[in-house]
């Protein structure tokens, strides 16, 4: 990397400490003269918001274990005591539910935003691949939270999708009563998810510190796709990147501090507040928001196996997608046909998600089986297709000259050809 | 833009300043409630309300023992002599001189009411033990006399005594 | 001109959704019950203290007697953000209930005075007993049942919500269900004689009989007796006692909102102030060597 500039430490401490562990190296050349694209927008700024996120829900997650039961008999009334009684106890458990919802807010931006720019091209594979693992780790770590509080959709929850597994050949049914540790969820089922809920996020971090890496290893991509060339196609990680990371994270936290104090139980659902009951199930149970486009590809499928096969394959497809997208190209600032598509995509998603609410039933479940068509076949076709056929507009030269002629705003049309 | 007027520093410092000092307060008040969730939160502040205890039932030369906030409490019905030797020694003597009279209430040297924890590092001592009758305490050695003063051993303090009141001559009302 | 064909997206979308939302019968189970004002509601909502006093001398002379609350303490009721009574006022309470305790030196169990640091006595001891006295059916516990309870708010009345801060949908069906018994329409068939005909709750057939009616509970501060004012009372009071910081936690709000809008201008104008060299010309950074 070419602005990595070896860190000179000045006091007689920091010389001392650099030839024996050169972590404040490290640190510097990582986090202060890691040179950043100068025209990367907002939307860059998600990664270092769920790294903030990733912290909050850490750190909170350790507080609420300090007074939470992970028993059967308790759990429940363990939460209304953090809830009631436990100073600031609200606060804390209402700042880890909302702050789970936020968490995959910012990284469905994040993944969106490397999809629009096409981060995932080389050399940047490694990278994106290791955030597809990253979003399979908070699918997991998110669903087991919700199960500890043990109410009904806790319990139907964790009964449900576990029960995806039953739908494996031959050894479904074993694999199931492994996971549950009995015959049933219960109590030995509730005390795993929550052994495994305080483990990964210690995974989650590990991961995180390989994105970083790999990412400081390729750099980072920008709106334009094209790779720094010159010395005034960066500028120093510290201030610039970090004062712009720092305003997103603060507007960010207007918004999470919206929900947590404001309306703490609005990304939630009701039948939660009922404890848990093994003989009934909810009328109408779904998922968290956040899982609910994946929850209507399931749903969307007749055939129970299928079913899971194409809610798998449509996280599992993201990482295949660094070569599904045949184009040369990487930002759709330059893609006009992809541009499109990629929005249609988007509404797809959300359009998915909606359904995922709504029971499985008459139009609902036409609708979800074609956009689950729609999601799967933007990847196998579309996007093979276009990179073959698209005709694109022309690149800048580098990151500089695109800046000079004036830099457009996310998603507007690239600025016309320049003559050189 | 080659020179900036020295206003433009100022007001550039300044906001600087006042962004930095912005972010330290709301590290330290978020600091608040992470500190805060520790300390015994409302359930544990209620349960540890007064308790009374019917002294009725305790016979001459035993000693009871209840909890009062997750500590024992010892309540010893002293006899005549050990009360005579409790308050016949040379507090001269003593490591924590403190008369027997400050550590009985006033009419009702018969009842000794103590934190049966050891001083010196929390363990509980056994009573009826030791050189002086009083109490033992098993981790470390130290000895204490019937009016729960140390005597010897380790332990830098007298056994401390529990806030109490006398309701009636039979009944005590701890905390 | 690319905002303005994702807003069509979102719109056909939309009007995807809408199409689709009508055939589906499901929706129309659950009656939609009236909006009520609440002083809680909104960013600087508080409750009323006299309103949560009257709610609990309603739900202690009329609810008490099937439904348990195994979640509050005596000690709740002196509270601050809470129906505020005095200290001594609500160990008086505490001292109406008997408490079960023990076992004794003698291995029994015993009733002693409530304190205020229990929880109040449930009117049956287990599920069991309580299914058996009232028809079959188990009256549910009401320490979050304001909570529990909710109706479908459907697009797009569930994305305005986000902003306009709708949450009370638990203490307007609760109120809803206290006024909703009617008689049963004629094509309508009871699954059971001892069930009653509500308007409000899913399904309309519901066990409980209509709870409250004119001057069931007498008022000490002058509000109506009626059967209204019952039914708004005693819903604000299982808000209360679902989310009994309610007030703290709006107030807190309040105070990190004003903080992050200011930190939130202030880290915007030193970006603008740290960037300004860039934005004005390229090359303008030194590079570090």
């Amino acid at each position: 990397m070419s602005g990595h500039s070896l860190y000179q430490p000045q006091s007689p401490f920091m010389k001392w400490m650099e030839r024996r562990l050169p972590i404040a190296g490290l640190i510097h050349s990582s986090f202060v003269v890691y040179p950043t694209p100068r025209n990367l927008n907002y939307w860059w700024t998600f990664g270092g918001i769920l790294t903030f996120m990733l912290g909050v829900q850490i750190i909170t997650g350790i507080v609420l274990a300090m007074h939470y039961t992970p028993h059967v008999d308790y759990a429940f009334n363990s939460v209304e005591h953090i809830m009631r009684d436990v100073n600031y106890g609200w606060l804390l458990r209402y700042l880890h539910a909302n702050g789970a919802a936020m968490f995959f807010l910012a990284a469905y931006v994040h993944m969106f935003r490397g999809m629009y720019y096409g981060s995932y091209k080389e050399p940047r594979e490694v990278l994106w691949i290791l955030g597809v693992i990253l979003l399979l780790l908070i699918i997991a770590t998110g669903f087991m939270g919700y199960v500890l509080p043990w109410g009904q959709m806790s319990f139907w929850a964790a009964t449900v999708i576990t029960n995806l597994f039953s739908a494996i050949p031959l050894v479904g049914e074993p694999i199931v009563s492994w996971l549950w540790g009995g015959y049933a969820v219960g109590n030995p089922t509730l005390n795993r998810f929550y052994s495994l809920h305080y483990l990964l996020p210690f995974v989650i971090a590990g991961v995180v510190v390989l994105h970083i890496w790999a990412l400081h290893v390729a750099g980072q991509n920008n709106p334009t796709g094209v790779e720094p060339r010159r010395d005034t196609d960066t500028v120093p990680f510290t201030p610039y990147a970090t004062i712009k990371d720092s305003f997103l994270m603060i507007v960010f936290c207007i918004l999470f501090a919206w929900f947590v104090f404001y309306m703490p139980n609005y990304l939630g659902h009701a039948d939660n507040y009922i404890p848990a009951n093994p003989a009934v199930t909810p009328t109408h149970i779904v998922p968290e928001w956040y899982y609910l486009p994946f929850y209507a590809i399931l749903r969307a499928i007749p055939n129970k196996l299928m079913g899971v096969v194409a809610l798998g394959a449509s996280i599992v497809i993201l990482a295949f997608l660094p070569w599904l997208d045949t184009s040369k190209v990487r930002s759709a600032r330059y893609r006009p046909l992809y541009r499109q598509f990629f929005w249609v995509f988007v509404v797809v998603c959300v359009g998915l998600g909606w359904l995922g609410s709504k029971p499985a039933e008459g139009g609902y479940v036409i609708a979800a089986r074609i956009l689950t068509l729609y999601y799967f076949a933007h990847f196998l076709i579309v996007l093979p297709l276009l990179g073959l056929f698209e005709k694109t507009k022309p690149l800048p030269n580098s990151i500089t000259e695109s800046v000079l002629h004036g830099d457009v705003p996310l998603g507007a049309s690239a600025p016309p050809p320049v003559k050189t | 833009m080659t020179t900036m007027s020295s206003a433009g520093h100022t007001r550039r410092d300044f906001l600087y300043v006042a962004t930095g000092a912005v972010a330290a307060t709301g590290a330290a008040a978020t600091l608040i409630p992470l500190i805060a969730q520790m300390n015994p939160d409302a359930s544990t502040i209620a349960a540890g309300a007064p308790i009374e205890v019917d002294l009725g039932p305790i016979a001459e030369g035993q000693v009871i023992k209840v909890f009062w906030r997750g500590k024992p409490i010892f309540i010893n019905h002293r006899t005549k002599k050990q009360i005579e030797e409790a308050q016949n020694v040379n507090l001269a003597s003593l490591p924590d001189p403190q008369p027997d009279s400050a550590r009985v209430k006033e009419g009702h040297a018969q009842w000794q009411v103590l934190i049966g924890i050891c001083t010196h590092l929390g363990c509980i001592p056994i009573a009826h033990q030791g050189t002086y009758d009083g109490y033992f305490c098993p981790c470390h050695g130290s000895v204490y006399d019937t009016s729960g003063r140390i005597r010897s051993g380790p332990a830098p303090l007298n056994l401390l005594l529990p806030p109490y009141e006398f309701v009636s001559d039979t009944r005590i009302q701890i905390g | 001109m690319n905002l303005k064909r994702t807003i069509l997206a979102f719109a056909a979308a939309g009007a995807l959704a809408g199409a689709l939302a009508t055939p589906a019968a499901h929706a129309a189970e659950q009656v939609t019950p009236p909006r009520q004002s609440w002083s809680f509601s909104g960013p600087f909502g508080k409750y009323d203290p006299a309103q949560l006093q009257r709610g609990f001398k309603v739900y202690k002379e009329v609810c008490a007697a099937c439904h348990s609350m195994n979640l509050l303490r005596f000690r709740n009721l002196a509270e601050p953000g809470g129906p505020e009574f005095s200290l001594a006022q609500a160990a008086a309470v505490a001292a109406e209930y008997k408490i079960k305790d023990g076992p004794n030196e003698q291995g029994e169990m015993f009733e002693r005075d409530g304190r205020i640091a229990d929880a109040f006595p449930a009117p049956f001891p287990n599920d069991a007993a309580a299914r058996a006295a009232n028809g079959g059916v188990l009256p549910p516990d009401m320490s979050v049942i304001a909570k529990a309870r909710t109706y479908e708010r459907g697009f797009p009345w569930f994305v305005l919500d986000m902003f306009t801060q709708y949450q009370e949908q638990g203490p307007d069906y609760l109120t809803a269900l206290m006024l909703g018994y009617r008689e049963k329409p004629a094509d309508f068939t009871m699954p059971s004689p001892t069930m009653q005909y509500n308007m409000y709750f899913p399904g309309h057939a519901i066990g409980m009989p209509p709870p409250l009616s004119n001057d069931r509970v007498t008022y000490d501060d002058g509000a109506p007796q009626t059967l209204e004012q019952y039914s708004k009372d005693v819903s604000a009071f299982l808000m209360w006692i679902a989310e009994p910081h309610l007030v703290a936690r709006k107030r807190l709000g309040f105070q990190v909102m004003i903080f992050l809008i200011v930190f939130a201008g202030l880290l915007y104008f030193t970006k603008k102030k740290v960037w300004h060299a860039v934005d004005l010309e390229p090359g303008a950074v030194e590079k570090k060597a």
